[in-house]
């Protein structure tokens, strides 16, 4: 029967929301009661049912309101989707990647047919059924990052791997935690994470990078990330910084479960077999603090969390200014009692 | 994460002799499916089942990328190698079954260049035949220099000349031609880049001519697979298992430590993707590093060792295994 | 205020003679000392295969100094964009084997730097010195406006008007480090501003 997509808006009248069922597939970050950075990859294998792992790549009920949200975004700023010259054919093994990923995990929604380097797509929900020439890029009516990350929930970056380094040269960001692709375009691994605190220090960048200079072709690998956002924005890049900055002083204690959102990014790290690139999709996912706190095991946790986070941290994901509110709120749902390991509800 | 690659069962499609010293192995997938993508440049390691023995060779891939039916590696016969090449050469039939890795790109075409220019010498030629045609189907900008022994040992001249005509250059030592190597690197545009695969002579001197001429360090990309040399049997403990071993005069210390059933990570079995680096706790002896890997400064500290390639000489070995 | 420095922060170091079949010098100001300088550790003859381009400061100084070296190529211009035609030209007809020299100013070394990686030379074969003045070239997250000469922490964008973060977060392809709105959050603080890239 496949997936009701729900019509929503993450921006003006923020209409998002989370069905029952999305609130218990939320993939919640902390699997103890503290937080800190670590290189927590591991391999992205298919995990259990009704779980946002249940495919590789996930297509939820948020589905056609992001694409139309991207929509609006790149009409306003195109230069949030850029390629260098160089980087067409990874965008070529990015679109069969998520073509053939869409159509495995949600034939009801998507299908493809390939005979030779002719192809065939369809995509229900957006109404999209385009035939073109594999690697041939007058067929389409964009790039083949462009076209098919326009129909594929998450942001994308594509890196190029060189003199033992990872370079940020081509992307499709639009839902961003605050940074910028037009001004970090170009750059190489440590480059572009420069600006996360404590991290550097801790050693993190260089073992993570040798660890995806080596991911191997069919062996994806993941990892969480998190943020808070101000009301259901995906859009809140630096760009419009100044748009949506002031979001953060319209905290209050009456107003806590419906404006702030825990941000979870699921990040993956695929092998592009062309192009022998890296691409790093980075699909987002928001819950409001009123839907988070169904599950008390996952409010206990939150407002440990918060509460004992390293100031430099929490001035990073930009939480300091309603820090203070949102774990006056938090604790009065938790008693103290003891949360289960691991991140699932209980 | 787990060891090496992905495997693909394979079935041998067919055996070529190419000429006197190479043949060419066709593999196809068991299931029927296409075999994965892969890039110009990429290898596979082949596992031979030789009596007790396992061996893994890894070889190039040599047929187009944009054909997936079939892979295709040309093996030249070492008579005094350990035994990889013979046993393809000897054994190795269509029909047989065997079990190759998923392919990996130690030796990436850098896609940015706005001109490749690649330098091949003798068996060195099989990377670029699928650089080659990857960058043909593209409008990529290309030539190729290949420098054979004599014509009949030149692997794959004819063909490269026939579908890329002047693109191919070819210098026979026994005609005494050379390539003119400082005004070959002194007139390419700005922008370009340079790949070389061939013997570790050839290597060697084209490196340090396009250092001297100017190239910087980016732009010089080489295959260096060293094959694992033979040498004296050793004694290894291995502290992590609590196993002692000993290593074959014929065989790998990484080979050694595999039959000893202990499975360190690795891609590439040639001393350059750094995966089976291994910590020294102890040593009574001298190190033989044969690896590209490893800094001259780590060599000399002996306390890491790359088991795919190097070796051991003395009373005593400890490592972290 | 200014951050602690980060990792995409441009390094300078001291311009030494390369291997290389020609030697290409973009330099402004005190940067042609740092030309001077190497040229006393260059090997005999090591100018007879160099281009200087140079834009001199007001004072005009320097110019003698670069002109003894005898170069088989000097240029001098009043800015550095009267200055880029000649440079990308250079660059379009170059061969492996030139080796390029950027001394002077964070925006000379930054704009110099975004026309060579465009023709095809990576960053780290590039090298650099930085002498003179410490201004830096903003790009405004929001407008994407270019503002030069920047010597204050924060600093007002020359086209939207914002107050900015001068962040030491720097593209080399847009050869700017990055400003981000300072009191996005509420515009009614305004931080004081202090002299500080000089």
């Amino acid at each position: 029967m496949g997936i009701t997509f729900r019509k929503e808006t993450f921006r003006d009248d923020f209409t998002f929301k989370n069905s029952p069922e999305h609130i218990r597939r939320f993939p919640f970050p902390f699997h103890e009661d503290s937080y800190m950075y670590a290189v927590n990859i591991e391999p992205h294998v298919l995990g259990p049912k009704g779980s946002v792992l249940e495919n590789l790549i996930d297509v939820d009920e948020h589905y056609v309101a992001e694409m139309q949200d991207r929509a609006l975004v790149l009409a306003e700023d195109p230069l949030r989707c850029q390629s260098l010259p160089h980087m067409t054919l990874a965008g070529w093994d990015l679109l069969e990647l998520l073509m053939e990923q869409q159509a495995l995990g949600y034939p009801e929604h998507f299908s493809l047919t390939r005979d030779g380097d002719r192809w065939r797509w369809i995509n229900r929900p957006l109404g999209i059924d385009d035939s073109f020439t594999f690697g041939d890029v007058s067929t389409l009516p964009y790039g083949p990052m462009e076209y098919i990350t326009r129909q594929s929930q998450g942001d994308f970056c594509i890196l190029d791997q060189r003199d033992g380094n990872l370079w940020m040269d081509a992307g499709m960001v639009t839902t961003q935690a605050d940074w910028s692709l037009d001004f970090d375009i170009g750059m190489n691994f440590f480059e572009w994470h420069a600006p996360v605190p404590l991290a550097h220090e801790k050693g993190i960048f260089v073992r993570a990078l040798k660890f995806l200079t080596n991911i191997q072709q069919g062996k994806p690998a993941r990892r969480l990330n998190w943020t808070m956002t101000i009301n259901p924005r995906l859009d809140t890049s630096p760009e419009n910084y100044h748009k949506w900055g002031p979001d953060r002083t319209t905290v209050t204690p009456e107003n806590v479960g419906d404006k702030v959102h825990l941000r979870v990014e699921l990040q993956s790290f695929w092998r592009l077999p062309r192009s022998n690139g890296i691409v790093f999709p980075i699909r987002c996912y928001l819950i409001k603090m009123d839907e988070l706190v169904t599950q008390p095991k996952w409010a206990r946790r939150l407002h440990r969390v918060i509460r004992d986070l390293p100031e430099e941290l929490a001035n990073y994901k930009g939480l300091t200014r309603y820090r203070a509110t949102l774990v006056e709120w938090l604790s009065k749902l938790d008693d103290g009692s003891p949360t289960s390991p691991g991140f699932g509800p209980d | 994460m787990s060891t090496g690659t992905t495997k693909l069962d394979v079935v041998v499609s067919d055996v070529v002799p190419v000429n006197e010293l190479v043949t060419r192995f066709h593999f196809r997938r068991r299931d029927g499916q296409l075999l994965p993508t892969f890039s110009g440049g990429a290898h596979v390691v082949v596992e031979m089942r030789d009596g007790e023995r396992t061996r893994l060779n890894p070889y190039s891939l040599m047929g187009s990328p944009l054909d997936t039916r079939e892979y295709t590696i040309s093996v030249r016969r070492d008579d005094a190698g350990r035994g990889g090449s013979l046993f393809m050469h000897r054994h190795v039939r269509p029909g047989m079954e065997m079990v190759i890795s998923y392919p990996v790109n130690l030796f990436s075409l850098d896609l940015r260049a706005s001109k490749h220019l690649m330098l091949a010498g003798g068996i060195g030629i099989t990377p670029f035949m699928a650089q080659t045609a990857q960058l043909a189907a593209d409008g990529g900008n290309f030539e190729l220099h290949y420098t054979c022994r004599t014509a009949s040992l030149g692997t794959y001249a004819d063909v490269l000349r026939e579908r890329y005509d002047r693109r191919v250059r070819l210098y026979h030592d026994d005609r005494d031609e050379r390539i003119e190597l400082d005004r070959l690197l002194s007139s390419q545009p700005l922008g370009t880049h340079l790949y070389v695969c061939g013997p570790s002579g050839m290597i060697g001197w084209v490196c340090d001519r396009a250092a001297a001429l100017g190239w910087p360090a980016e732009t010089v990309h080489f295959e260096h697979f060293a094959a694992p040399q033979p040498g004296a049997p050793f004694d290894v403990m291995l502290a992590v298992s609590g196993k002692t071993i000993r290593v074959g005069e014929q065989q790998s210390l990484l080979e050694a430590i595999e039959a000893a059933g202990v499975d360190p990570p690795y891609l590439c079995r040639g001393g350059v993707c750094g995966q089976c680096e291994t910590n020294v706790i102890a040593h009574d002896g001298k190190f033989i590093h044969n690896d590209h890997w490893l800094s001259e400064e780590e060599h000399r500290s002996c306390k890491k060792i790359m088991p795919c390639v190097s070796r051991f000489e003395g009373r005593s070995l400890v490592l972290e295994r | 205020m200014a951050a602690k420095s980060i990792i995409s922060r441009p390094v300078y170091g001291t311009l030494s003679p390369q291997p290389g079949k020609h030697h290409l010098f973009v330099t402004d100001a005190e940067g042609a000392l740092a030309i001077t300088d190497l040229a006393a550790k260059a090997p005999y003859g090591f100018f007879a295969d160099a281009h200087i381009i140079f834009i001199p400061g007001q004072d005009g100084r320097h110019v003698a100094a670069l002109e003894a070296l005898k170069p088989a190529q000097f240029y001098q211009g009043p800015s550095f964009a009267s200055a880029l035609p000649r440079l990308k030209q250079t660059l379009a007809n170059a061969h492996m084997g030139l080796r390029l020299y950027l001394a002077g100013t964070e925006g000379l070394i930054g704009q110099a730097m975004q026309a060579a990686l465009e023709a095809g030379i990576d960053h780290t074969a590039i090298q650099t010195e930085h002498r003179g003045s410490l201004a830096r070239r903003i790009q405004c997250v929001h407008c994407k406006g270019i503002t030069e000469n920047v010597t204050t922490q924060p600093a007002t964008c020359s086209h939207c008007g914002l107050l900015l973060l001068v962040r030491d977060h720097y593209s080399r392809r847009l050869a700017a480090f990055q400003g981000v709105c300072i009191n996005a959050e509420d515009r009614s603080e305004i931080p004081p501003t202090e002299e500080i890239f000089r």
